[in-house]
């Protein structure tokens, strides 16, 4: 490709882009986020006034690991499909400090 | 070390501030008058959390509350967290700072529970160390919590109460008094909840918490109640709270409810139980 | 007697270990059940936190397959932070070498998907650009144009139909039957979760690393088509800076 021909490119997408806006927008609306907002929230309270779980034995190279996935996986057997590129992490490395 | 250019919490009761409260407190408050956040969920750098603690900032007196600094680590305290706390209360400038007796992180694992400790000498001056560094930080008087106890240490030689009064003269913290975990503690393990009372520094309680516990017994079928803030404040709380307010006076009472979180109107009607309790002092 | 706390911690972890020495009883008697309570605040407060972050993951292996797992990760991998919001980062790793979890081969994709969700929906507030903008720029420097991405973005390859095993579990439908990477962003103060295809992720990765838009374009390959990518990124507010 040119440097023309890409550049004439690259202005049809963005006209493209720019103008199905309003419509990208709108769909979005209709979106919620599920299980973000809780997620990892600090207490300093208890947990439920049971004092099992913290005991059970935990070793699943055992005998003790009984358990088999059994969600909605069982629904969704999905092979590896093609080749995506090589794994990113995050983009932005997040440090945690809180903004000034 | 009080600092009469900051904010203080009113003698309105509060409560503990969840996101999911959001819009019914910004549409309407009722009778509570100030909020606590739990500083380790506002750590993130931007989004929906630090944006709502905008708004309600504006319109609520704030008292930040930590869990997760790990007071009583046999380890040093956390540079970095203590670093994420001051950059959240220079922020925020919220009324309070408050902490707990506890540890919770120890050689870099973080346990995400407030942990007991002995109380000896070698704790006191451990604690009061890792206090006068926070304060020192921070630039601001914390307050210290009273934990609620499972279990006793054989090698504990002083009472919690002595102890906290120890480390009050060598700190000039302040006290956050959770008339809840000493109901817990006392029932745990088999004292005088009232005796605490009468022993503990009221003189220095800057806030004081009331929540929910479960019930359930040890081994030997003795009681053992587990502070889960999953529930009312039940009764024998209550009167411990117009003990205590009858010989300290009125004090800034909190709400705290943290598990099985319940609509508004439920804390609404727990507040309204507090107001009442303060009311009847004047 | 002295308890360390290193005797506390350790017997926290290890439920076949007994209560460290120097707890005990109000009569004085060696704790055991009051210990306990100790060591199910410690699993059960990190198991529901690891359950609330992942709650796909959780979908898709049934709660108690997860609450076991669970069990394992956080001895494992205690948090290192004080900070619960982003417990969890090692659970795509942790789950790909999870012996029991290999007839899920997807589950660490998914676990990446719902780890990126969080750290997008805490990052940092960013002024997203006008789209105006860009159709603003003459068209012969655009091949040199390169983009500033916002903290909230984050691609997420897969060689699974990543984002339509999400949506399922999430609002219903069909699995695709071809790979789905997935682009997270957050427009606001909710994240989003769109997928790409795989052209689009290797002209994202390039874009995100800098790379100007002509080389980026050719990477798409003959008859590839960047107008639906852009609009997705500027729909999302997913672009802060145009630098040319």
């Amino acid at each position: 490709m040119s440097k023309t021909t890409t550049s004439l490119a690259l202005a049809a997408s963005i006209a493209t882009a720019v103008a199905g806006l309003s419509t990208a927008a709108h769909a979005q609306e209709n979106e919620k986020c599920y299980g973000v907002s809780l997620a990892g929230e600090n207490d300093c309270a208890a947990g439920p006034g049971t004092t099992c779980a913290g005991t059970s034995t935990v070793d699943y190279q055992g005998n003790a690991w009984t358990f088999v996935p059994a969600g909605t996986c069982e629904d969704t057997m999905i092979e590896a499909m093609g080749d995506s590129p090589e794994r990113m992490g995050s983009l932005t490395e997040l440090d945690r400090d809180l903004p000034a | 070390m009080l600092d009469a250019t900051k904010p203080s919490l009113p003698f309105t009761p509060g409560v503990g501030y969840k996101a999911q409260h959001f819009n019914d407190i910004m549409k309407d408050a009722g009778p509570v008058g100030w909020l606590e956040i739990h500083a380790e969920n506002y750590m993130g750098m931007g989004g929906r959390p630090l944006a709502q603690l905008r708004h309600l900032s504006e319109k609520f007196p704030f008292s930040v509350h930590g869990v997760g600094l790990s007071i009583g680590g046999e380890g040093r305290l956390d540079a970095d967290h203590l670093a994420r706390l001051k950059t959240l209360c220079d922020w925020l400038n919220p009324a309070s700072f408050s902490e707990h007796l506890a540890w919770s992180t120890h050689e870099s694992a973080f346990l995400n529970d407030l942990l007991p400790l002995p109380y000896t000498a070698a704790t006191v001056k451990r604690v009061a160390d890792h206090i006068d560094e926070v304060q020192s930080t921070l630039g601001r008087q914390m307050l210290l919590e009273n934990p609620s106890s499972y279990l006793a240490f054989a090698e504990s030689d002083m009472s919690e109460t002595d102890f906290l009064a120890e480390i009050v003269a060598r700190t000039g913290c302040g006290l956050l008094l959770d008339v809840n975990n000493v109901f817990v503690s006392a029932t745990n393990l088999g004292y005088s909840p009232q005796g605490y009372i009468d022993a503990y520094p009221l003189d220095v309680v800057r806030e004081i918490h009331l929540g929910g516990h479960d019930e359930d017994e040890d081994e030997t079928g003795a009681p053992l109640l587990i502070d889960s803030h999953g529930a009312e404040v039940v009764d024998p709380v209550w009167a411990l709270l117009d003990y205590t307010l009858s010989k300290s006076g009125p004090k800034p009472l909190l709400i705290e409810w943290d598990t099985d979180v319940p609509e508004w109107a439920v804390l609404v009607e727990e507040t309204k139980r507090a107001d009442a309790a303060l009311s009847v002092l004047v | 007697m002295i308890t360390t706390q290193t005797d506390f911690r350790t017997a926290l972890l290890d439920p076949s270990s007994p209560a460290p020495n120097g707890v005990q009883n109000p009569d004085g008697v060696p704790a055991t059940k009051r210990f306990d309570v100790y060591r199910n605040n410690v699993a059960v407060s990190l198991t529901d936190a690891l359950e609330t972050a992942f709650p796909v993951v959780n979908k898709l292996v049934g709660t108690d397959f997860f609450r076991a797992m669970a069990g394992v990760y956080l001895r494992a991998h205690p948090p290192t932070s004080p900070v619960m919001m982003f417990y969890g980062d090692e659970m795509p790793d942790f789950l790909a070498g999870f012996g029991p979890a290999q007839s899920v081969p997807y589950l660490p994709d998914v676990a990446r998907l719902e780890l990126a969700m969080r750290h997008s929906y805490h990052a940092e507030d960013a002024s997203p650009i006008e789209p105006d903008a860009l159709a603003k720029i003459a068209p012969d420097t655009l091949p040199n144009v390169t983009f500033t991405f916002a903290p909230t973005v984050h691609l997420i390859p897969s060689n699974y139909p990543l984002h339509s095993i999400w949506w399922a579990n999430t609002h219903g439908g069909d699995i695709a039957k071809a790979a789905q990477p997935t682009l997270i962003t957050r427009p606001e103060f909710d994240p989003s979760v769109d997928p790409l295809t795989p052209e689009q992720t290797a002209v994202l990765a390039a874009l995100i690393d800098g790379t100007p838009l002509g080389a980026a374009l050719q990477i798409g390959g003959a008859g590839f088509d960047l107008g639906p990518l852009l609009g997705l990124l500027l729909s999302r507010n997913a672009l802060i800076s145009i630098n040319t």
